[in-house]
């Protein structure tokens, strides 16, 4: 029978990095947890602004974020991994988002989606925080404005490659308490 | 109440009632332009509101604008709208001094964000408004920011070399 | 806050004493930026207060410093549920102040366009009064037809969302094919899709209880300021588009729906019905769409196509001369409102001569009924104040500019 090059395979994940035989396979837990963990991310919109509408059709049916394993939106900060944040961030909203951000328990990542959030985008003004990663650290950019939901996707799956490839023990690291002490987060 | 109103009739009106505290009707751009004062300018615009054959019952907008070269440095500029007869009309009124003018609150409700907002940006005070804070910027704000002579940009901010991102710091480069 | 000995208590409150409840700025439930503060006894709202400007980025002042042409992408982000209609707005006061007079083929595009946005923006409030009383499925659903929307823009401007369409002086580009194509295709399928929508809806019965609830009165609507399907909805026929027409929409055969409650069942109705009035208008100006040119022969004012600004020196010059600002605008003051997604969207625009205005007041309609809102739910249960907020269709960028 002749195979049906229409019907859409599932995609196969290839296994993590390790030694296999006949009935067993040795990886290091990292990798096996980071595997799992890289669809199973619940994230936080924080969506303030005209981003936030892109990311509703990022989430709805014509692009369904779903596929990537983040069905399930977080909206309390305490279960969430990751926090996206689309749209401009005023000064007045600095300390929430700063607050939001504390509340999450780590692993903890975060995505600037869009111009505004990633560096102030077109308002160069009194009001505007000129980028988020003056108040909290940002893992990925998302440039555009706003930026198309494919863009949106992608950012996510640069996210999904460091949940996967990170060291569980990320936060442990010196450098990652010294980033964290730089923003005063304790 | 039938009778069809037109931008004659209400300077017309207005100029009855008010005599010469109202001045220098205009029609820029097709909608009516009056200017007064601050005393006068509730009575005006509660008997715009009230008469029962203009009926001017929507206050569309309020706001101010910032002169600094002149005497009367602030202007607080209402439109209102008779939904009745499908007119507008502008009012201005031209502070001096200290910018301070009496609340509309009373005669529209909804005057009072507008209010608020133009407190926020400018400064001018209205007096006997019920809760005259900032609305848009944070509390701890010390200047009026929408004032010509702040500048537009955030000058916390260091590595944008104003030379290249053409930053500004005078208030107006035309 | 302690208690407050100035809330008096209905005879039947339980409690006899209140709580005080915060919700936002980041609730989910708020669909956008913005602080109540409300004191409930039980479940029922005693007062509230509200705390907006958490994403204020000083339009007004940004306006003063950049030219005309530069203000457009300002606008799109004040309604970004509708941004096309924002565009043309600001198009049509600066052309009222230049005295720039639009070909018929322009203004006809523009009033597509405008309605596709009207559409668009409809959609987003109604779906999500859905998903505020439970029913997820219905956003989903119709956020494809957006898609389909964003679709057209596509093909007519380049972007989705922050559309930037046309130009001071008519659009940019005429619409290709493609675009007509698609929009024939829109308007044959997504009635079918609306309805199925309406019907999940409209008579259902959880969604009625929960949603005739917060009526308005038209004193009230009136005496805060509401425009658009708010107002309609207290049974105000105040519209735009019919009071004053711009953009020759007294062309076109179109109803004014209202309500009689203005509660949020009265608007969600409104706003529903509004889509089928957009959609008979698009109808009507894709039939009798005139032949002609797409711009106002204003070189002075119209930026060049960049075809014609590599290849022809005239609009080489005109694009120099607009893009560096040495031509000025004539002084003077205009107002100029168009229906925007919310309400009654209005410019309110000086120039002293220069090249950008000297003071350009948006009149958004977002942040002045919004004020209402705590006046509105008093006495209502907290749920449907929620279901109250959606149905107002707050914008957070229009609510701060
Ligand atoms: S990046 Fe652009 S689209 Fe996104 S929030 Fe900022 S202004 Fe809006």
């Amino acid at each position: 029978m002749a195979l049906d090059t229409n019907t859409v395979q599932a995609k196969i994940v290839a296994p993590p990095l390790g030694v296999g035989g006949p009935g067993y396979y040795a990886t290091s837990f990292d990798k096996a947890i980071g595997l799992a963990k890289q669809y199973s991310i619940w994230p936080l919109p924080f969506a303030t602004s005209c981003c936030g509408i892109e990311f509703m059709a990022t989430m709805g049916p014509h692009y369904d974020l779903s596929r990537f394993g983040a069905e399930r939106l977080s909206f309390s900060p305490r279960q969430a991994d990751l926090l996206m944040v689309m749209g401009t961030i005023a000064k007045k909203m600095g300390p929430v988002l700063k607050q939001v951000y504390e509340q999450m328990a780590e692993p903890r990542w975060v995505i600037a989606v869009g111009a505004c959030a990633s560096s102030g985008g077109i308002f160069d003004t009194y009001s505007v925080l000129q980028g988020i990663d003056q108040i909290i650290p940002v893992d990925v950019y998302v440039p555009g404005c706003p930026p198309r939901p494919e863009q949106i996707i992608d950012g996510f799956m640069r996210i999904q490659d460091l949940v996967h490839n990170e060291s569980q023990r990320r936060r442990n690291s010196p450098e990652y308490k010294a980033l964290l002490e730089s923003y005063g987060i304790r | 109440m039938n009778e069809t109103i037109d931008y004659k009739k209400v300077t017309e009106r207005i100029a009855e009632k008010f005599g010469a505290k109202v001045h220098s009707p205009e029609e820029p751009y097709g909608m009516l332009t009056l200017r007064t004062d601050k005393d006068s300018i509730i009575p005006l615009l509660q008997f715009l509101r009230d008469d029962e054959a203009m009926q001017f019952i929507f206050l569309t907008d309020v706001c101010a604008v910032h002169f600094p070269d002149k005497a009367e440095k602030f202007e607080v500029v209402y439109h209102i709208h008779s939904l009745m007869h499908n007119l507008r009309v502008r009012i201005k009124v031209a502070l001096s001094g200290e910018p301070k003018i009496p609340t509309a609150v009373n005669v529209f409700k909804g005057a009072n964000w507008m209010e608020r907002e133009t407190y926020d940006f400018y400064g001018v005070i209205f007096e006997g408004h019920p809760n005259l804070k900032r609305i848009l910027n944070v509390d701890e704000m010390t200047i009026f920011p929408m004032r010509k002579e702040y500048p537009l940009e955030d000058n916390t901010r260091i590595d944008k070399d104003d030379k290249m991102f053409g930053r500004i710091n005078v208030n107006r480069e035309n | 806050m302690s208690k407050q000995d100035h809330i008096k208590h209905s005879a039947d409150s339980l409690e006899k004493e209140t709580i005080t409840l915060n919700i936002g700025p980041t609730h989910p439930a708020t669909h956008g930026v913005f602080q109540n503060i409300v004191e409930i006894d039980g479940e029922r709202i005693v007062s509230g207060d509200s705390t907006i400007g958490y994403i204020h980025r000083a339009f007004e002042k940004i306006a003063e410093h950049r030219p005309f042409y530069q203000v457009t992408p300002l606008t799109d982000r004040l309604n970004y549920c509708s941004s096309p209609i924002n565009n043309m707005g600001w198009h049509m006061t600066v052309e009222k102040l230049l005295g720039v007079q639009v070909p018929k083929r322009a203004q006809y595009l523009r009033v597509i366009i405008m309605e596709l946005a009207r559409i668009a923006d409809h959609i987003v409030c109604n779906s999500v009064i859905g998903v505020d009383t439970g029913a997820l499925t219905g956003f989903t659903y119709v956020f494809q037809w957006r898609e389909k929307i964003y679709e057209i823009w596509e093909e007519v401007c380049g972007a989705r969302l922050t559309t930037n369409i046309g130009r001071v002086g008519g659009m940019e580009r005429d619409f290709n094919e493609i675009a007509f194509k698609k929009l024939e295709e829109f308007l044959r399928d997504f009635p079918k899709g609306w309805k199925e929508f309406e019907n999940l809806l409209v008579r259902n019965r959880i969604f009625m209880d929960r949603t005739q609830t917060v009526p308005t009165t038209p004193e009230f609507a009136l005496q805060y300021g509401f425009t658009g399907p708010n107002l309609r909805a207290t049974g105000v026929d105040y519209d735009v588009r019919v009071m004053s027409p711009y953009s020759s929409y007294e062309d076109f055969e179109f109803n004014i729906p209202v309500g009689t409650k203005g509660d949020t069942y009265d608007r969600f109705m409104v706003r529903n019905q509004e889509i089928w009035e957009s959609l008979k208008i698009i109808r009507q100006a894709l039939d009798k769409l005139p032949a002609g040119p797409y711009h106002a022969d204003a070189p002075q004012f119209y930026l060049p196509p960049k075809a014609e600004v590599y290849n022809n020196m005239e609009a080489l010059i005109y694009h120099f001369k607009i893009v560096m600002g040495e031509i000025d605008a004539p002084k003077g003051e205009v107002y100029h409102s168009v229906e925007g997604g919310n309400g009654e969207l209005g410019f309110y625009l000086i120039s002293d001569g220069g090249r950008a205005a000297y003071r350009l007041h948006f009149r958004r309609p977002c942040f002045i009924y919004y004020q209402a809102f705590t006046e509105m739910v008093k006495g209502c249960l907290l749920s449907d104040a929620i279901v109250a907020m959606s149905s107002m269709n707050i914008i957070a960028g229009e609510l701060d500019a």
